[in-house]
C-alpha cells in the first residue's frame, strides 16, 4: 500500500509517498502562478493508493484531485514524529507562514501558534533581505554564520526592515554583519512564538527555512536548547499527510482507486 | 408585488444612492452566500431573512413614519445605553451596527490607522453617506467605554449634529455605581426633554417588561442550543442577536418565540443543523455587528458548530433581566442601574466576572473549545484574551485566539487556524 501526501506551499510544492512505514518517494517543485499545473507535473507518473493534501493550496487542490484535506499544523505534527519519534514540539518556518506546535505525549496537537498576516519571521522575509543584499539564499546564511560582527537591525515589518537595510548599506556597513543581524531578528521572532507553546522534550525544526544553518544556530541560542532538524526538513508536512493517508487506508476510511496510475 | 421603491426616502435622508446601491449589493450577495446557502435551516428563519432584506427599507420607513407621528429615534453603539429608558418615552432604540469595511479610506482622514475596525466603520458609513439609521436618528448616544471610542466621538461630534455622550464607570465600586446611576438619571431627563414626555412608573414599568420579554426570548433561544445536535447554526443565532438591536421589540420577541417553538420540536426529534457529536465551539470576545459574519462562517464551514456567543451581540448583552418590582420611577430606575451595572465589559477593571461567565457558558453549552475573537487594536479585549486563554487551557478547555478586522484578506489564514483547532478538538475527543 502506497500512501501519498502533497503539501502545496506558497514557495514550493512537496510530495511524499510512504510505503510500509518508509519514505518510498518524494518530489519537490517551485510553486508558480498556476499551482494546479505544478501539482499535475509533480504527481505525473506517481503511483499511490490514498492521498492527503495540506498547505495553503489544499482546498484548491481538492477541487481537482480526490483526496482528504488536513491542515499544515496537524500534518507537521504527524510528520515530525516520523523523523523524531520523541518530538514534543515543532517549529515550522515556511515561505509565508511560521507555526509553533506543541504535541501531547501521543503526538496529537496540544497547542499551536501561527503568525498573523505579516511576512516578518518567515522564509519570505529572508528571501527579500537576501535580495536586498545581493546574496543567494545559501550565501546569505553562510555570510551570516561567518560574519565577525553582527549589525543590529530593528525587528520590524518586512517593508521597513528592507528600507532600513538599504540605508545601512548606504552608510557603508559590511553586508555580512547585516546578514547576521537580519537572521537574529527572525530567530528572535520565531523563538518568541515557540515560547508561547509548552516546550518539553525534542523540538523539531522544519519547513524550507530549517535548511538555513545560521538561523538554526541562532534559534538554538535564543531558546537554549538543541533543535532536531530532519535531513529534508521541507518534506515534513508532506510526509505527515502521507502517514495520515496510510492511517486512513489502514482503517478503511479512504481508498482512492483513481489516484493510482 | 414589485419591490417598494425606497429611493425617495433614501434621497430625503441624504444618502449617496450610488454608494448605497453598491453596499446593498455586497450585503445581499454575502447574505445569500453565508446564510441562505446553509442546509437544514429552521423555517422560523424566514422572518429574519425578511428583516435583513428590508434592513435599509421597510425598517427605515417604520422609523420615518414613527418620527412623523412624533416619536423619537435614538441610536447607540453600546450595551450600556438602556433601551428601557428610550422605550419609556415611547422612543425607538436602534443599535447602530458598524460591522462592515466601508469608507475606510475616508475614515482614515479623521482617525489613526491603528484604530479598531468598528470605529472606522461608523465613521466610514457616516462619511460615505450610506447609513440610513444614522441619518434617521434624532439622537445618537456615544459613551466613553474604550479610549478609541471615547476620543473618536470628539471628532464624530463634528460630523453629525445629534451626538450625546454618556459617561461610564470603569470599576465595579460604589462610586462606579453612583456614576452610572447619575448618568442614567441625566439621560432620562434629556430623553424627556427631547420627546416632551414624562417618564412615569407606568411607562418605565411597561418598557422594562417589553425589554425583559425580548431578553427572555433570547435566553430561550440560547438554552435550546445546549442540545446535541445543535438545532440552529451559530450564524443564524448570531443574526438573531444582531437583529435584536434594531427590530421592533414586540414583533421581534414574538418571532424569536415562534422560532423557539419550532426548535423545541427539533430538539425532541433529535434533529439538528450538524450531526450529533460535531465539535461545539463557544465564541468569546469583541462584538460582531452586522454584517461581520466572517469568523462564524469560517468556523461552521470547517466542520464545527457554534453553540454560544459571550459577546455584546450575544449573552454579555442579554444576560440578566431587570427587576420589575417598585412603585416609583426612582425604584425602577434603580433596578435598571442594577441590571446594567452587572454587564462584564472588558473596559472594567478588574473584570473577573467575565471569565466566570465564559467558564459557565462553556459548561452549560457543552462547548469543546473556546474561540476568543478580538478586533485588532481593541486593547481591553486583547488584554483579557491572554489571561483568559491561560486560565481555560489550565482547566483543559482548548482555546484559539484570533485577532482580525473586517477585511477579507486574512480569510485563508484564519481558516487554517480554525481547521487546525477543529482537528485538535476532534482528536482530543
Amino acid at each position: 500500500m502506497r500512501a501519498a501526501g502533497i503539501d502545496i506551499g506558497s514557495r514550493t510544492v512537496k510530495v511524499a509517498v510512504v510505503e510500509q512505514g518508509r519514505l518510498a518517494a518524494h518530489r519537490i517543485a517551485y510553486n508558480s502562478h498556476d499551482p494546479i499545473e505544478v501539482c499535475r507535473g509533480l504527481l505525473d507518473g506517481l503511483a499511490y493508493d490514498a492521498l492527503f493534501a495540506t498547505g495553503y493550496g489544499r482546498h484548491l487542490f481538492k477541487q481537482y484531485w480526490p483526496c482528504t484535506v488536513v491542515t499544515e499544523i496537524k500534518a507537521v505534527a504527524v510528520g515530525s514524529r516520523f523523523f523524531a519519534p520523541a518530538a514534543r514540539a515543532v517549529l515550522d518556518v515556511g515561505g509565508q507562514d511560521t507555526k509553533a506546535v506543541a504535541l501531547d505525549p501521543r503526538g496529537g496537537v496540544a497547542k499551536f501558534e501561527m503568525n498573523d498576516k505579516c511576512a516578518a519571521g518567515t522564509g519570505r522575509f529572508l528571501e527579500i533581505m537576501a535580495t536586498a543584499l545581493s546574496y543567494s539564499m545559501e550565501d546569505f546564511a553562510d555570510a551570516a554564520l561567518q560574519a565577525s560582527a553582527e549589525q543590529k537591525v530593528s525587528p520590524m515589518c518586512t517593508v521597513f526592515a528592507e528600507s532600513e537595510v538599504i540605508s545601512l548599506v548606504a552608510r557603508g556597513l559590511p553586508r555580512d554583519g547585516l546578514a547576521a543581524g537580519l537572521h537574529r531578528t527572525v530567530a528572535q521572532r520565531v523563538a518568541s512564538m515557540l515560547r508561547r507553546v509548552p516546550l518539553e522534550g525534542d523540538v523539531v525544526f522544519c519547513g524550507g527555512v530549517a535548511l538555513n544553518a545560521c538561523l538554526r544556530r541562532l534559534i538554538e541560542q535564543e531558546l537554549g536548547l538543541r533543535l532536531v532538524v530532519p535531513e529534508q526538513p521541507q518534506l515534513v508536512a508532506a510526509v505527515g499527510g502521507a502517514l495520515l493517508a496510510a492511517g486512513s487506508c489502514a482503517t478503511g476510511l479512504l481508498l482512492n482507486p483513481t489516484g493510482s496510475e | 408585488m414589485p419591490p417598494t421603491n425606497y429611493r425617495p426616502m433614501w434621497t430625503e435622508l441624504g444618502l449617496d444612492l450610488a454608494k448605497h446601491d453598491a453596499l446593498l449589493g455586497v450585503l445581499g450577495k454575502v447574505y445569500r452566500d453565508y446564510f441562505l446557502s446553509q442546509t437544514g435551516r429552521p423555517a422560523g428563519m424566514d422572518y429574519f431573512n425578511f428583516v435583513i432584506s428590508e434592513v435599509h427599507g421597510l425598517r427605515i420607513k417604520e422609523l420615518m413614519d414613527a418620527r412623523k407621528a412624533g416619536r423619537k429615534v435614538i441610536g447607540s453603539f453600546c450595551l450600556y445605553v438602556p433601551e428601557e429608558l428610550i422605550l419609556a418615552v415611547d422612543g425607538i432604540s436602534v443599535g447602530l451596527c458598524s460591522g462592515a469595511d466601508f469608507g475606510t479610506e475616508q475614515a482614515e482622514r479623521y482617525l489613526p490607522r491603528n484604530t479598531c475596525a468598528l470605529i472606522k466603520s461608523f465613521f466610514g458609513f457616516t462619511l460615505e453617506k450610506v447609513c440610513p439609521f444614522i441619518a434617521a436618528c434624532d439622537m445618537i448616544v456615544g459613551e466613553n467605554t474604550c479610549d478609541g471610542k471615547k476620543k473618536a466621538y470628539e471628532t464624530f461630534n463634528t460630523l453629525i449634529p445629534q451626538l450625546y455622550i454618556m459617561d461610564l464607570p470603569q470599576m465595579k465600586s460604589d462610586a462606579g455605581r453612583a456614576l452610572l446611576s447619575a448618568e442614567y438619571l441625566r439621560f432620562m431627563r434629556d430623553l424627556e426633554k427631547l420627546s416632551g414626555r414624562t417618564i412615569t412608573a407606568e411607562s418605565l414599568g411597561k418598557a422594562i417588561d417589553t425589554v425583559n420579554k425580548k431578553r427572555a426570548a433570547l435566553h430561550r433561544l440560547a438554552a435550546l442550543r445546549k442540545a446535541d445536535p445543535a438545532p440552529i447554526s451559530g450564524l443564524d443565532a448570531l443574526l438573531i442577536n444582531q437583529v435584536a438591536f434594531y427590530d421592533e421589540p414586540v414583533r421581534f420577541t414574538a418571532s424569536v418565540n415562534a422560532l423557539c417553538d419550532e426548535l423545541e420540536k427539533r430538539v425532541v426529534a433529535g434533529q439538528g443543523v450538524a450531526a450529533k457529536g460535531t465539535p461545539r465551539i463557544l465564541i468569546s470576545g469583541c462584538p460582531m455587528a452586522v454584517p461581520n459574519w466572517k469568523l462564524p462562517m469560517i468556523v461552521e464551514r470547517s466542520g464545527a458548530v457554534i453553540v454560544g456567543e459571550e459577546s455584546c451581540v450575544g449573552e454579555r448583552g442579554t444576560q440578566n433581566l431587570t427587576d420589575t418590582r417598585g412603585a416609583m420611577v426612582e425604584a425602577l430606575l434603580d433596578n435598571v442601574v442594577d441590571r446594567y451595572f452587572k454587564i462584564d465589559c472588558a473596559v472594567f477593571t478588574p473584570n473577573t466576572l467575565r471569565l466566570d461567565h465564559v467558564r459557565k457558558m462553556t459548561w452549560d453549552y457543552k462547548a469543546d473549545g473556546v474561540l476568543h475573537y478580538c478586533l485588532q487594536f481593541c486593547t481591553p479585549y486583547q488584554m483579557e484574551a491572554i489571561p483568559m486563554e491561560r486560565a481555560l487551557e489550565g482547566e483543559h478547555v482548548p482555546v484559539l485566539r484570533i485577532d482580525t478586522d473586517y477585511s477579507q484578506e486574512d480569510v485563508e489564514q484564519i481558516r487554517t487556524r480554525v481547521e487546525a483547532f477543529v482537528e485538535r478538538l476532534k482528536d482530543g475527543a
